[in-house]
């Protein structure tokens, strides 16, 4: 029975971790805009579009 | 193919207007004009063309545009800039602008990929729905003004206000309730878990040395809960308590206290389970109501002041030389030059020798008003022609429409103005619940101390108002959504309960009853030559008469004539004489026009020279189609007022369209449209307020619920309360009653909500709560009553026609 103990833990880490992650994507902006990203996704990227012009990843609106 | 191609289907490239030559073209494709092409031009140039290949047409006419080069000279001033950016370091800067064009993918693809037409554009992002985007540059490569003019001679020229250098926007979404109600997710979830061996507690799931630790738990879980979720209610109670009142947050702070303490107690002393997971999902639900309440429109701005329409440039005159100043340094006495279609800023004197100006921004008339050398230009007003000099007279925040706000109306919110009906019930919920919770005390207390205790604080904790709390949120959050969804876009949830008291419904009358643009104009008569038109024209030139207006537009562009002896009678007509004759127009009395024509309904015009009868003109005001079922829907329960700037010359027609009921009141300047709302408010009216331009900005504001009538939403809008799409314009008395039927339906979940009090109320003053019990009742009532309000409001909506299918 004393394996719940690490089982507990291990699940309020886990808990955690996912509310720290949406404070993270929250502070980003990630739900500012959530209409946008659906109709960029559907535009090809062409060959003259060099990879290290365009951000990789969403940046923050602030 | 090219040979097939008939002269109807020319269509632009670009924009997809109908083109009258092909002269423009580049291969098979077709511009109608050198703007058109020149954008296609610099997108082929950087193998951009995927542009047309998303939508078709995406682009704008470029036709209309002004393409004055020193127009963005502004954005050289350095504290401009400044205010202008986001961010700046040494290397780069970041803006945002809002362009209201933006309309398609096309759009989103094209401003994202910026950084191919310019080297100094790093990169670029559009917020779609907010209409904006995000651009980052480097200093080195691409200055302000050079980017807005880049963006402009694309076709996207960003609307730069004053109000937004005043202030920085602010996020439109409150991120801080968003946080709480995670936080109190993630508690109340874990809580729950823990509390499983707790509900089950006659089963004996779990070995007894296990609960300990799962209290511990709990009361660890409950901490951030008390301390960081349920912090925003302890000062809104404390606010209250200090005002020697009563909101809905006391009840739910008092219910907080004691089930926290209680649990706490229970846990540390007795070594029981507690009440920590009723207390998370208490503060859960509540803060899930109050995000649904904040359902807000995000290109809509409903806070909007002068500032916002004033240009952010003006042309100033210095020594003949021209130079580019914002606004905010334009000082009295400057000398200003005003060009086609631009705004004046500032109420000012003509310098020139006449100007054209058009008011429709501020009164909704849009026929130019001719203006002569030396006469004073109302701040407002848009230039027509050619451009003007100007001398400004006072600065842009005192004119004569910016006073407006000035008025003590502007400065305090609405909000306080009705107390919500849940604050009302709350005060009355708070002292019942009290006298209950001392009444079982006062019961036990003899004969049981603990019990009395247990009694006492079972009767605070569960008396939980939260399924009371949660009934105005989401039964306001859901109306708000369906008012939107019909093109009704309210500013915020408390809108909704104003809306329901209103008896008095007050309506502007040009631009909002009456459509300039649908003004019809007969003539009847001897047919008019070129000669005796251009006459006609230089008569109602000179007058500012409405129905002159209405035949100067009629007439059409055609020159004018020079009169001898023009005099015009206010309110009856204007004569002038041309080669010797005289000629009249205006009234029957005023011409002497006696011969007998049909009487329809419309207003008269007629024209006499020299004595001989030579026609009229029968003018019908151009009322919306549902204008008059509008008000005759409203017409018995509503007291209804009309509001016009303009001669009452058409008070006949309309009482004859609108019916017999409405209070007629013409000849209102903006102030004294302001001081009719206020009036009515003193006899204690609860008054709707519908306008559409400038000059009705102070009856708005002053209204308990000024609503803004527009064709173009995310245009221009005055300062209201909510802004209502001109072709829902007919659903006027469906919102109207919508709103009295969504407070009919808080009151009912009031009283749902009160049913679960009742039940379990009277388990608590026998002291027989348990923890199963209280973790059942709390999510139920509150998950019941807010399938209630949803499911309540949707059935009223969609009875009362606002949620058809081709409104989803």
């Amino acid at each position: 029975m004393e394996v719940i103990f690490l089982l507990i833990a291990v699940s309020l880490v886990l808990a955690i971790t996912f509310l720290v992650l949406f404070f993270k994507a929250m502070k980003g902006g990630q739900f500012d805009d959530d209409y946008t990203p659906s109709i960029r996704i559907l535009f090809d990227n062409h060959k003259k579009t060099t990879k290290k012009d365009q951000p990789t990843k969403p940046k923050s609106y602030e | 193919m090219p040979t097939t191609t008939q002269k109807s289907e020319l269509k632009c490239y670009h924009c997809g207007e109908q083109c009258e030559q092909d002269s423009l073209a580049i291969g098979e494709k077709i511009f109608c004009c050198q703007g058109c092409k020149l954008v296609f031009e610099v997108l082929a140039e950087n193998n951009l063309c995927t542009y047309y290949d998303l939508e078709s047409f995406p682009g704008e006419s470029q036709k209309s545009k002004t393409s004055r080069a020193n127009r963005f000279d502004y954005l050289e001033d350095q504290s401009t800039v400044d205010q202008l950016l986001d961010f700046k370091n040494e290397r780069e800067s970041h803006v945002s602008f809002y362009i209201p064009l933006i309309h398609c993918a096309s759009c989103i693809w094209l401003l994202e990929n910026l950084y191919q037409v310019h080297q100094g554009i790093i990169s670029s992002r559009v917020d779609f729905i907010k209409k904006k985007v995000q651009v980052k540059f480097l200093n080195e490569g691409i200055s302000l003004k050079e980017l807005v003019g880049l963006l402009s001679m694309l076709g996207y020229e960003p609307k730069i206000s004053l109000a937004a250098i005043d202030q920085k926007k602010t996020s439109t979404v409150d991120r801080r309730t968003v946080k709480r109600l995670a936080v109190a997710g993630f508690c109340f979830g874990n809580m729950m878990l823990f509390s499983i061996p707790e509900y089950f507690s006659e089963a004996e799931l779990i070995a007894e040395n296990f609960r300990g630790l799962f209290n511990y738990l709990n009361v660890i879980l409950a901490l951030p809960v008390v301390l960081y979720s349920a912090s925003d209610y302890y000062l809104s109670a404390w606010n209250a308590f200090k005002q020697r009142q009563i909101n809905m947050d006391v009840p739910i702070v008092l219910g907080i206290i004691a089930l926290f303490f209680y649990s706490l107690w229970e846990i540390f002393a007795l070594g029981n389970g507690g009440y920590m997971d009723s207390l998370g999902g208490l503060l859960f639900f509540l803060l899930l109501g109050k995000v649904y309440q904040q359902k807000t429109f995000a290109t809509l701005e409903f806070d909007r002041d002068y500032k916002s329409y004033f240009p952010i440039a003006v042309t100033r005159l210095v020594q003949d030389r021209e130079e580019v100043i914002p606004v905010t340094k334009l000082e009295v006495g400057d000398l200003i030059l005003v060009r086609d279609e631009e705004l004046i800023p500032a109420d000012s004197l003509l310098m020139s020798s006449s100007a054209s100006i058009d008011y429709s921004f501020v009164t909704g008339e849009e026929v130019p008003v001719l203006k002569r050398k030396g006469e004073l230009i109302y701040a407002g007003g848009k230039q027509k022609g050619e451009a003007v000099i100007l001398t400004v007279q006072k600065s842009p925040s005192q004119g004569y429409l910016t006073d407006l706000w000035n008025n003590e109306a502007f400065e305090k919110g609405k909000e306080k103005l009705l107390e919500p009906l849940s604050n009302r019930i709350s005060g009355v919920f708070t002292w019942t619940v009290l006298i209950i919770a001392t009444g079982a005390f006062g019961f036990w207390a003899s004969s049981d101390m603990p019990l009395a205790v247990k009694a006492f604080t079972s009767v605070l904790i569960v008396a939980c108002p939260c399924a009371l709390a949660m009934s105005t949120p989401f039964t306001l959050g859901n109306s708000l959504r369906i008012f939107g969804r019909s093109k009704f876009y309210l500013k915020n949830a408390s809108v909704v309960e104003r809306m329901a008291l209103i008896d008095t419904v007050v309506f502007d009358k040009t631009g909002t009853l009456t459509d300039p643009k649908r003004a019809k104009v007969d003539y009847q008569g001897d047919p008019l030559s070129e000669e005796t038109k251009s006459i006609l024209k230089s008569l109602v030139s000179r007058s500012s008469h409405p129905l002159s207006h209405r035949i100067n537009f009629w007439l059409g562009e055609i020159p004018s004539l020079n009169l001898d002896g023009a005099e015009e009678q206010k309110g009856k007509g204007i004569q002038a004489y041309y080669k010797g004759q005289l000629i009249r127009l205006g009234s029957a009395a005023f011409t002497g026009f006696s011969s007998s024509h049909s009487k329809e309904i419309g207003n008269y015009v007629y024209l006499v020279i020299e004595g001989f009868e030579i026609g009229y003109f029968r003018i019908l005001s151009g009322l919306r189609a549902e204008a008059g079922q509008v008000v005759k829907s409203l017409d018995p329960a509503y007291e209804l007022h009309l509001l016009s700037g303009d001669h009452p010359h058409e008070q006949a027609s309309l009482k004859e369209k609108l019916g017999p009921s409405i209070h007629f009141n013409f000849l209102q300047s903006p102030s004294d449209k302001l001081d009719y709302l206020g009036k009515l408010n003193q006899f204690g009216r609860q008054t709707l307020m519908v306008g559409d331009g400038l000059n009705d900005a102070g009856a708005i504001q002053k209204s308990r619920v000024g609503v803004a009538l527009t064709d173009t939403i995310t245009h221009f809008s005055p300062a209201s309360d909510a802004i209502l799409d001109a072709t829902a314009f007919h659903l006027i008395p469906n919102f109207l009653g919508f709103a009295k039927q969504s407070r009919k339906i808080i009151k009912l979940s009031f009283g749902l909500s009160f049913l679960y009090n009742v039940a379990g109320v009277s388990l608590a003053v026998q002291g027989i709560l348990s923890p199963v019990i209280c973790a059942v009742l709390m999510p139920l009532s509150s998950i019941s009553v807010v399938v209630f309000t949803t499911l309540a409001t949707n059935v009223v909506a969609w009875k009362r026609g606002l949620l058809t299918p081709k409104n989803n």
